[in-house]
């Protein structure tokens, strides 16, 4: 393994410890440690094996989960959509084949991939982990170099236990300040990618470093590193530390024992050095953040919830003028309009950025005892089977239920809306997920991305409004 | 994998920054379990009205460009999901060639897997090449990858970068799995290591 004397980021360090070959012109083979496979981006992949009769080389690091397609409401009685039953079963055949663990849609442990690996302590420090998804990014929260990959990629993951990769560049995000109340890591991480942009990471690794990182729960960190990809970064991540550890401990993948004494030792080395170079340093302080909204289609189009919509006029270059514009269209908004009249027709809450108990909790406080607009109809969809049990045990079910929400089974859902969960055309909807882009949630659907508690709050009003006065 | 050599073909225009994988191919399009058929959802949402007719206005549907192999388009082309489907779908319409100043790192990646060149270009020729593209069908353009450059329709000419190794897949079509599995002694040899100083992994 290649080591230097030299300061390491703790992304050169993981990469260091998988490099299984290098070539004259830099490109390496790099191992991975685990990988996560769902019913949408792995039939071709093994469709592709056996047209060349490969083997998977080592089934025991592969985990397969259905989460992309299936339905959110009761199936007990299986899946009608018969392409979406197609994917699921196709799935199930090819794990059987290749001897694969797989979670099944009835399993309690099945969800959103991401919201499983870590659930399940599949997701480790130091270890490798791809999957044919890009939010894989998610992982990163738990200092794993955690990134998604396409089909073919699958492919030769599950033929090989490696990829061949180009090293990435190393960019720091430091957070300094403590969040005020009624800001989270959501609105951290929507800020990032307003000041960035959405190509503003591409060919970097993003670490998060800063006081507001290391104060935030796993859950949190998860939410950031889960759009590391949304900021153009096909990775991101967190030094482990005390809050890492006491997540991961007793998870039932998670090292045992003497096992566990010597993952811990090797995990306590994983931070980057003083002195260790980056080759972009982003700094923002997050004292000064306020809830954030996206307005428009794309997630860099951000604006604080006490801010209006902006005008196409205020785009510093023709290109981006008819990108404002275009936005503006599609989201039925003229520009100008204050974020808190937004009225709304639907709201989401789940997904792999904000489908995990804590933003649930978070949920359940805000909503407990008031009602859903009756303008409004609002969904709650549980990152896992796991995740859901632990809230209906809490009774966050039944909080949600009497205040009107509808309470669904877990999945990716109305995050991508490849199941029967979707908008309407002309519809808008207030949304934890990750991704407002045209059509994401629904042919002609309008999104805007917020936390948790923000959508939650504009659920109960019909609109937008600042949780930070909102009572 | 089909070889990339030579390509001389139409380029159409696509003037939009920041064109996502749902754009390229939407969700609804992803329930297949084959790589192939996928052409006829390559933009659907743009390329096709509500009723499910061609919308005339969008530019793969013009006469000009409907057998167009070359796409121009704005910055940070593919970004968003990983979805291969993307360039499965481009290639299953006829684009094997997508110019842009930048591009998403998943996508880019799963273009060389399946024989499609994406091209980096400054902002100053991709206006060039728009402006080219925009002149339709009489306006072809060749992309050279041993020469590594955009030949114009007035002789105007492109130079453009390409990792070398990647450069050696796409002339060749060849299967990088096979490549890595030459190499499978020394993954075993990883793996043998792994098993002492990392046996928890």
């Amino acid at each position: 393994m290649a080591q230097s004397s030299a300061p390491r980021t703790l992304y050169d360090k993981i990469w260091d410890d998988h490099v299984v070959d290098t070539q004259p012109d830099g490109t390496c083979l790099l191992y991975i440690d685990r990988h996560l496979i769902h019913e949408v981006t792995s039939p071709q992949a093994f469709e592709g094996l056996r047209m060349a009769k490969r083997k998977v080389r080592a089934p025991q690091k592969t985990l397969a989960v259905v989460d992309h397609n299936v339905p959110t409401s009761d199936r007990s009685k299986g899946i009608e959509d018969p392409e979406s039953r197609t994917q699921v079963e196709t799935l199930a055949e090819n794990a059987r084949e290749f001897g694969i663990e797989y979670y099944n849609e009835l399993d309690k442990r099945q969800g959103v991939v991401h919201i499983v690996g870590p659930e399940q302590g599949f997701t480790l420090p130091g270890t490798t982990i791809v999957c044919g998804d890009s939010h894989t990014s998610t992982h990163g929260a738990f200092g794993a170099l955690a990134h998604g990959i396409g089909t073919s990629e699958v492919e030769h993951v599950l033929a090989t236990q490696t990829l061949i990769q180009a090293k990435a560049k190393n960019m720091r995000i430091t957070v300094d300040g403590q969040l005020p109340a009624g800001v989270t890591a959501k609105d951290i991480i929507l800020a990032i990618i307003g000041e960035i942009g959405t190509a503003g990471g591409t060919g970097h690794v993003m670490e998060y470093a800063g006081e507001a990182i290391r104060s935030l729960s796993m859950e949190g960190r998860m939410t950031i590193c889960n759009m590391s990809i949304e900021g153009g970064a096909r990775a991101g991540l967190v030094a482990p530390d005390e809050k890492t550890y006491a997540y991961l401990k007793d998870r039932p993948k998670a090292p045992k024992g003497m096992a566990w004494d010597m993952a811990l030792a090797y995990w306590k080395t994983l931070f980057s050095d003083e002195g260790a170079h980056f080759d972009r340093e982003i700094r923002l302080d997050a004292a000064n953040l306020p809830p954030i909204v996206t307005w428009g289609t794309s997630p860099e189009d951000v604006v604080s919830i006490t801010g209006t919509v902006p005008t196409a006029d205020t785009g510093h270059s023709d290109q981006k003028k008819a990108a404002i514009q275009r936005a503006l269209d599609y989201m039925g908004l003229k520009g100008g309009e204050k974020i808190t009249d937004i009225k709304l027709d639907r709201v989401f809450i789940g997904s792999c950025t904000n489908g995990r108990i804590e933003d649930l909790r978070a949920v359940a406080k805000v909503v407990d005892g008031k009602k859903v607009a009756s303008t409004v109809s609002a969904m709650i969809v549980p990152g896992s089977g796991l995740v859901k049990l632990q809230a209906e045990e809490e009774g966050l079910d039944k909080i949600f239920k009497a205040a009107g929400f509808d309470w669904r089974e877990p999945g990716c859902s109305m995050c991508l809306a490849m199941n029967a969960d979707k908008l309407a055309p002309g519809e808008r909807c207030a949304s934890t997920s990750n991704r407002n882009f045209e059509g994401r949630q629904g042919f002609k659907g309008r999104t805007h991305l917020v936390s948790p508690i923000m959508a939650a709050a504009a659920a109960i009003e019909g609109h937008f409004v600042d949780v930070r006065t909102w009572a | 994998m089909k070889p990339f050599t030579t390509l001389t073909g139409v380029a159409a225009p696509l003037d939009i920054m920041n064109v996502d994988t749902d754009m390229i191919i939407p969700k609804q399009y992803l329930k297949t379990i084959k790589r192939t058929g996928l052409g006829t959802g390559l933009f659907s949402e743009m390329r096709y009205k509500e009723d499910g007719s061609d919308n005339p206005e969008f530019v793969l549907n013009k006469p000009a460009y409907r057998k167009a192999e070359i796409l121009v388009a704005g910055d940070n082309f593919g970004c968003g999901s990983s979805r291969e489907h993307a360039p499965w779908a481009l290639l299953d319409f006829g684009i094997r060639c997508v110019i842009s100043t930048s591009f998403a790192d998943i996508f880019y990646n799963n273009c060389f897997k399946n024989g499609i060149l994406p091209i980096t270009v400054s902002q100053a020729d991709l206006d060039k090449l728009m402006d080219d593209a925009r002149r339709g069908a009489n306006a072809t353009m060749t992309i050279d990858l041993p020469s590594q450059e955009i030949r114009g329709p007035d002789g105007g000419v492109v130079k453009f970068e390409i990792d070398s190794f990647r450069k050696h897949l796409l002339l060749n079509g060849l299967d990088d799995i096979g490549l890595t599995m030459e190499k499978s002694s020394a993954i075993s040899s990883f793996e043998q290591k792994l098993s002492t100083s990392r046996p928890w992994a």
